[in-house]
């Protein structure tokens, strides 16, 4: 696990809570506000960020991430470019986890070892590449791991039996819990099925497990929180974003409405301690 | 053909999918285990003779199969070289070679259990196919449909709204083929229990690609058993339109190791490849990675997909099936491209000349067998696949062909 995640996990267990991630799309609406959002997010006490990076035809996302892409892309957003946004942040937040969100074309076409040498010089963390499970380990996950970049595995609700070890084999950073079966930002799952998810994958790793998929309010993410090592909320910031984006709010206006979503996210984990 | 080329063309794909480097499985978790699910199952219906039993009876007696081969006397005539012969596979059942994989995917999801079905459309001939199998079948249908192509092609939409298909038309990217294809993949991630996803080409992720062909593969079978009844020996070339790719599979698969027998696959170029506004993947593309497989792409420099363009919306599609872009690679079948205009032409000289409506997908495999078959000797022999007829698209050709002063 990389040093940054190990201990944000280790300061959130200190006080008793999940961590906070944050999902936004790299250059939404433009590279100036992206970089004001993300800020703004660590000014709110979130405790790891996972940045996307946009593409065209985004697979498992629903329709507020797939405008947040189209957004990024519009206003000239690159794997480039992200790279050159997650460099700028890791400049002035030095401690704070980066995990770069994506889908493997763009990362084909830029090339792999061109890209896991970029991004390790950006100071990312880990990576999630939703269109890369286990049987094609061989195009990033094992070459990102030999460049010490985490990949993190996603468990979604139909990884069952004898597939939840496969899956969890090469598991590092953490393990991420795709809590519903869908698409992001469309349905919430039970808090009684994320924990018993989250007990089943712990009964086989030994990594911290964060929830992502369907959070949308504090109270949703104190709760699942609490039930595992995490929450990951994105469709619902992407959201304000994209309100934003369309009242033609300035940079700063548009940060401070983030951030102040995300700290009501982040005060109401800090109060649901776990149990 | 060098040295350097494998015994067999038709060993491929490997245990994981994999056409040379195209191809795989990419595709996100949630996915996974239902596409190792519709391999093994495939798998074993492979191998059972009740399945393939089961299949034969309906291509035999619901959709007509064999298709005829008919030797196209007055094309051949017009055209001046080789002997033409058609494929007419747009007389099967729906108009279109769409209902062979149809019936096969049908019957496997009927197997595993499954009762409703995800379809994508572009032109909407599988959409159709999708509906009518899933109406003999009593399967619930949904077909995802970019909402450009709603508009473009009315009467396939009203023909699945009757077989009790239920329409969704997709407004996210472009509208068309490709976002149809994203929507549905995303509607199968939300229902992975219920639904089994009918891809309508030769790709996405394994097992498709290879499922897909070897249920077309019935065309070429048919096809060369037919030629050599009729004259006692192999064609000298294959002639077939690709969108997806699933029709030129179909045909070109039975003769891959006949390599007397040269192989044209004819993508869409649109309003022509040098103005970027085409369909042409392997002409004009580069290996990505989209739709669960490797293969080539229409994408900028960044890794984003590119929009298609094809008058054609059953070509209006920016990759190709992954066993293309490996015999594109290797070599085995030649790639060549066909506009807009061209296909237009040949749609009217055909029905003019045979009394054949055809599709505007194969009217660009027309197009080239109009410049290919000149080049030739009179006893040489050409089979085209017909893949499908002309019906839907004469809303969208006939006032071009007025334009043109050509009706």
């Amino acid at each position: 696990m990389s040093k940054r995640l190990a201990a944000s996990f280790a300061k959130a267990n200190k006080e008793n809570r999940g961590i906070l991630g944050i999902f936004v799309s790299a250059g939404d609406p433009d590279t100036k506000t992206s970089i004001k959002i993300l800020d703004g997010l660590v000014e709110s006490g979130v405790d790891m960020i996972e940045l996307g990076m946009p593409f065209s035809d985004p697979m498992a996302d629903g329709p507020a991430i797939q405008a947040a892409s189209l957004r990024a892309i519009r206003s000239g957003m690159t794997l480039k470019g992200s790279l050159e946004i997650a460099a700028q942040f890791r400049e002035k937040h030095k401690d704070v986890p980066l995990i770069l969100m994506g889908y493997y074309n763009p990362i084909y076409r830029f090339g792999v070892e061109a890209f896991l040498s970029e991004a390790k010089a950006a100071g990312a963390d880990g990576l999630i590449i939703v269109d890369l499970p286990p049987e094609e380990d061989v195009e990033l996950c094992d070459p990102s791991l030999q460049a010490g970049i985490d990949f993190i595995r996603l468990i979604t609700p139909t990884t069952l039996g004898d597939r939840l070890p496969f899956v969890l084999e090469k598991a590092s950073g953490f393990i991420y819990y795709v809590s519903i079966a869908g698409i992001t930002g469309t349905k919430s799952a039970h808090l009684e099925t994320i924990a018993s998810a989250v007990g089943r994958i712990k009964h086989v790793s030994e990594l911290p497990v964060v929830t992502g998929f369907g959070i949308r309010t504090p109270e949703q993410a104190a709760t699942v929180a609490s039930v595992g090592d995490g929450a990951i909320v994105g469709s619902a910031v992407v959201e304000i974003i994209a309100d934003a984006s369309a009242n033609n709010l300035s940079s700063d206006e548009t940060a401070k409405k983030v951030a102040r979503f995300a700290k009501s996210l982040s005060v109401a984990i800090a109060k649901q301690t776990s149990n | 053909m060098n040295d350097t080329q494998p015994n067999s063309f038709k060993t491929m794909p490997d245990e994981n999918g994999r056409f040379g480097i195209h191809g795989g499985r990419f595709v996100a978790e949630t996915l996974m285990p239902l596409i190792l699910q519709v391999e093994a199952a495939y798998k074993e219906a492979s191998a059972d003779p009740a399945f393939s039993k089961e299949l034969t009876y309906f291509q035999k007696h619901y959709v007509g199969r064999p298709s005829p081969l008919y030797f196209a006397e007055r094309l051949t005539e017009h055209y001046g070289g080789a002997k033409l012969y058609l494929k007419r596979d747009e007389l099967n059942h729906t108009g279109a070679h769409k209902i062979n994989n149809v019936l096969g995917q049908a019957l496997l999801a009927k197997k595993m259990g499954k009762t409703k079905i995800i379809a994508e459309t572009g032109a909407g001939q599988h959409g159709v196919a999708t509906a009518t199998a899933c109406a003999l079948f009593n399967l619930e249908c949904e077909v995802f449909m970019g909402a450009e192509d709603v508009k473009r092609q009315k009467p396939n939409v009203d023909r699945m709204r009757l077989l009790g298909a239920t329409i969704h038309p997709v407004t996210s990217g472009t509208s068309t083929l490709k976002d149809a294809m994203n929507e549905a993949l995303r509607y199968w991630v939300a229902n992975p229990d219920t639904h089994f996803y009918i891809i309508g080409t030769a790709a996405g992720p394994h097992p498709y690609p290879e499922m897909v062909r070897n249920f077309q593969s019935i065309i070429g079978r048919e096809a060369k058993e037919q030629l050599f009844e009729a004259d006692g020996r192999l064609p000298d070339a294959l002639i077939a339109c690709i969108g997806g790719g699933s029709n030129a599979l179909g045909l070109f698969h039975p003769f891959l190791d006949d390599t007397d027998v040269s192989i044209y696959g004819v993508e869409a170029a649109g309003l022509g490849i040098d103005t970027g506004k085409h369909a042409a993947s392997l002409t004009g593309g580069t290996p990505g990675v989209l739709h669960g497989n490797r293969t080539y792409l229409l994408q900028n420099e960044d890794g984003q997909i590119d929009d298609a363009h094809s008058i054609s919306a059953g070509l209006d599609y920016p990759g190709i099936g992954p066993e293309h872009s490996w015999l594109h690679d290797i070599g085995r079948v030649k790639y060549v491209s066909a506009t807009d205009e061209e296909a237009l032409i040949q749609f009217q000289l055909c029905s003019r000349l045979e009394g054949i409506i055809p599709a505007l997908e194969p009217s660009h495999a027309l197009a080239f067998a109009a410049k290919q078959l000149p080049l030739m000797r009179k006893e040489q022999i050409v089979i085209l696949n017909m893949c499908g007829r002309g019906d839907k698209d004469l809303e969208a050709v006939l006032p071009k062909l007025d334009e043109r002063g050509l009706l």
